[in-house]
């Protein structure tokens, strides 16, 4: 298991060069240009290339990239060419709200879909069942955005229990900040929900039909043990990879969600930036997001081995 | 029974709602302030208004810096922080006195050395600073509040530029600032302004947070325009960044914001309805649309084909498109901006198909494409580009309507390459009216070509000798004639064509005491 994880982790290595090489030249070969975007409607071509004579930018592809690996290797992601901030402070600030988001929702989502999906095997083709199938369509047909906008008018406009966006940090007190992440939380989680759900109700249908499931139910262990104990037990890993793959979906996510909250994470950090052409943040914040999805997958293969002692690395 | 249940935890439920409502209200420290919450048409990322024009820095340059002039209501350059000027009997020498007690924020006065070194890095950057500076013999320090422009010849504008007050304003900085390279972001916002930056508070895009500078002496006169007294009302003032429209409004109807700067046109109807807000038009000059064509490529190289352009597009189209609500729009047929000292029609196009058509023929159109770059995430912009091209089709032009990010837009229009390797022929823009209202500072007008021009580089010796003339001219009337001789010739060559002006309104609530000017600024707005 160490071999397994310290080989897993150096593996990220690799992943991320490429990651970073693709990314900059991908950056490179788009459109746009940040120091026209610096300058200004009113600026000339020679203020232009002025600005980008200043940022370096001018300087070809190849020694621009190894400039940033340069500063990557020791540990500076480089500084903003908008706001002159280093990306590493920008991220910092940044990462607390989508961190929130992500594990509210998360933590919700599973709360719910679970026991839902549970239920539904359990009762299969009954009514409950059925309404949670069509939950199911419902919450992954439903955009985002529009979610979204129907909770703020039901929860802040018209009953004003909730506020319409916006995002208080843990330190100030955990209600303030819990009650900013209701709304966006609700909004993210019905199709996490949806997909959780449906996946656990397939597996643990299939798990009820297996032969140990019917012999614990001939032993007479209660009907609460045989679906926690024996087929969720055993229907987890398909649960758990779906979960991950949710995390990681979570990211494209969050760049609606918060834009419709008006909650000042990193998806709207990388909205901007992509808008502006802000290389060194976009770079960045990228790294960072192919860094946590490694971390994501391992977690995940390291919750198989838990889940099921027959998987052995 | 489980309804039940649901029946106890309803009360429970809505008892956490309301303390944690009431929890995550303002901080205490806050509430004993007079805050403004505001969305601002943009996020700030740039702090330094002289490196950028872009509307956001302007706004937050108003916030903390102060100006030696400024325009009043009756467009008159009025002292600021200037207690008096002078100019010598043959016009050449500008003799400025500072007025008493002006204090930057960080507590040190304000002296000639600063002002000097301001204009000097403004000067750099800005078009009618460029032409101010070619005029300048020398700036010159005559004690720490007074100081003096010397001129090489008689020069019409100086007043005019040094209230400049859109665009690159003419802001005063400390010297240390002011000697930053005129490309690179300023170090610190230090101003001396009737708002103070809250450094550790700023989050570029996201937040920006100003208090009242109470060290302020704000001038005697009542405010007018960009002029008079610049009474803090409030003590604080924060900007808040919420992209999405729709939630700004929800926020402003709920109370958790109070003032947006430019709500969309098409959201306007609903807050019409909403008896709370106000709906406030500060700058009665407005926005203009622009279209653009680029004079270096085929067709549009031709004078005919412009000509066919300008007359197969029309003013209604574009506002009905644009802003749709005729409160809120204006034809007008001045290149100098109807309200303005230089308003006139003369030489408009007036719409003509037929005659169009011709003037296509004449030109030799080939019936290659033309491609129109459309930004289609800017909401006030993007229609434009759809009406020229129906507009071309009418007239027999084939038109290849390119959709884009405005900075995709941004970076292509600066390429003075052909089509076929990242060029283009036409593109949209927009421009808040009072950086137009004269042929120095209507960038549109520069007509110097690929070298110094501006994107489409149009290249009219004619007209920069008339530009020269309006910039020399002292007398205010011939001024105005030479304005209306640069309008016909530009209007007879195609330069731009201006898509119609149309204003914007600041939606707030609970707010009043809002400022009629160049640029939405908060002195003088009281909360209730």
């Amino acid at each position: 298991m160490g071999r397994f994880l310290a080989g897993r982790i150096l593996a990220t290595i690799p992943v991320l060069v490429v990651v970073a090489t693709v990314v900059f030249l991908l950056l490179r070969l788009a459109p746009g240009d940040p120091a026209a975007i610096l300058a200004g409607d009113a600026a000339s071509p020679e203020q232009i290339a002025a600005i980008r004579a200043r940022l370096g930018l001018d300087e070809p592809p190849l020694t621009q990239f190894l400039e940033w690996i340069g500063r990557l290797l020791r540990g500076d992601l480089g500084t903003s060419i908008i706001s002159n901030q280093p990306v590493t402070k920008l991220i910092g600030e940044r990462i607390e709200p989508t961190l929130a988001l992500a594990t509210t929702t998360i933590l919700f989502a599973i709360a719910v879909a679970v026991p839902l999906g549970v239920v539904a095997a359990w009762r299969h083709g009954s009514w409950i069942d059925r309404a949670v199938m069509a939950f199911s369509v419902i919450g992954f047909s439903i955009p985002i955005f529009v979610l979204g906008y129907l909770l703020i008018f039901g929860f802040a406009m018209e009953l004003r229990w909730l506020p319409v966006q916006g995002y208080t940090s843990i330190r100030e007190g955990f209600l303030p900040f819990i009650t900013r992440l209701v709304l966006p939380t609700l909004t993210l989680s019905v199709i996490y929900i949806a997909l959780i759900a449906r996946i656990t109700r397939a597996s643990v249908l299939e798990t009820l039909g297996e032969d140990y499931v019917r012999t614990a139910r001939a032993k007479g262990v209660g009907e609460r043990s045989v679906l926690s104990r024996h087929a969720l037990r055993n229907a987890a890993v398909p649960i758990v990879s779906v979960i991950g793959i949710g995390i990681a979906l979570l990211i494209s996510g969050v760049v609606v969600t918060e834009s419709v909250f008006n909650l000042p994470g990193l998806g709207r950090l990388t909205v901007d930036a992509v808008l502006a052409r802000d290389y060194p943040v976009i770079q960045g914040v990228t790294l960072l997001f192919a860094f946590l999805y490694v971390l994501i997958n391992l977690g995940i293969d390291v919750a198989y081995t838990l889940l099921d002692p027959r998987i052995r690395y | 029974m489980r309804s039940g249940t649901a029946r106890r935890l309803a009360p429970a439920f809505g008892a956490i709602v309301v303390a944690a409502l009431a929890a995550s209200a303002t901080p205490a420290f806050a509430q004993a302030k007079k805050t403004i919450k505001a969305v601002m048409h943009s996020g700030l990322r740039i702090t330094d208004p002289i490196i950028t024009t872009a509307y956001i820095a302007r706004n937050h340059g108003y916030m903390i810096y102060d100006v030696l002039f400024a325009y009043d209501e009756k467009f008159e350059v009025k002292p600021q922080m200037a207690k008096e000027w002078s100019v010598s009997d043959d016009k050449l020498t500008y003799t400025f006195t500072l007025r008493d007690g002006l204090k930057f924020h960080d507590g040190t006065p304000v002296t000639s050395d600063d002002c000097i070194a301001s204009i000097q890095r403004w000067a750099k950057r800005d078009g009618m600073g460029q032409k101010l500076a070619d005029f300048t013999k020398e700036w010159v320090k005559v004690d720490d509040k007074t100081f003096k422009l010397v001129l090489k010849e008689p020069y019409g504008l100086v007043m005019t530029s040094l209230g400049k007050p859109s665009g690159n304003t003419p802001f005063i900085m400390p010297k240390r600032m002011a000697d930053t390279p005129a490309d690179k972001n300023v170090p610190e916002e230090i101003g001396s302004g009737p708002f103070k930056f809250v450094k550790e508070e700023f989050q570029p895009g996201l937040k920006v947070v100003y208090e009242k500078n109470t060290d302020y002496v704000p001038r005697s006169e009542p405010v007018s325009y960009m002029a008079g007294g610049k009474l803090a009302k409030v003590d604080r003032v924060e900007w808040i960044n919420i992209p999405d429209y729709q939630t700004a409004i929800n926020a402003l109807i709920n109370g958790e914001i109070d003032y947006i700067e430019q709500p969309p046109h098409d959201f306007l109807p609903i807050i019409k309805k909403n008896k709370d807000i106000t709906l406030t038009e500060y700058d009665k000059l407005g926005l203009s649309g622009m279209l653009r064509m680029n004079w270096t490529l085929p067709p549009f190289d031709n004078v005919k084909v412009r000509q066919a352009v300008m007359l197969a597009v029309n003013q209604q189209d574009y506002l009905d498109a644009q802003i749709g609500d005729p409160d809120y729009y204006q034809l007008c047929p001045a290149y100098f901006i109807c309200g303005s000292p230089n308003a006139t029609d003369a030489g408009f196009p007036k719409p003509d198909l037929e005659k169009a058509k011709a003037l296509l023929k004449e030109g030799g159109y080939d019936g290659k494409p033309i491609v129109i770059m459309q930004p289609t995430d800017l909401a006030i912009v993007a229609p434009l580009a759809p009406v020229t091209a129906q507009a071309l089709r009418k007239i027999g032009m084939n038109v290849d309507l390119q959709s884009m990010d405005w900075q995709t837009l941004v970076g292509r229009r600066a390429k003075q390459d052909p089509v076929a390797q990242g060029g283009w022929n036409i593109f949209h823009t927009t421009w808040v009216n009072v950086d137009m209202i004269n042929p120095i500072a209507n960038i549109g007008m520069n007509a110097k070509g690929k070298v110094g021009g501006w994107f489409g580089w149009p290249d009219v010796p004619e007209i920069e000798k008339l530009r020269d003339a309006y910039a020399r001219e002292l007398d205010p009337a011939k001024q105005k004639q030479i304005a209306a001789d640069v309008q016909k010739l530009a209007f007879e060559l195609g330069m731009y064509y201006p898509t119609g002006m149309y204003r914007s309104p600041i939606a707030s609530k609970g707010l009043t005491g809002i400022v009629h000017g160049a640029a939405p600024v908060f002195w003088n707005i009281e909360k209730k």
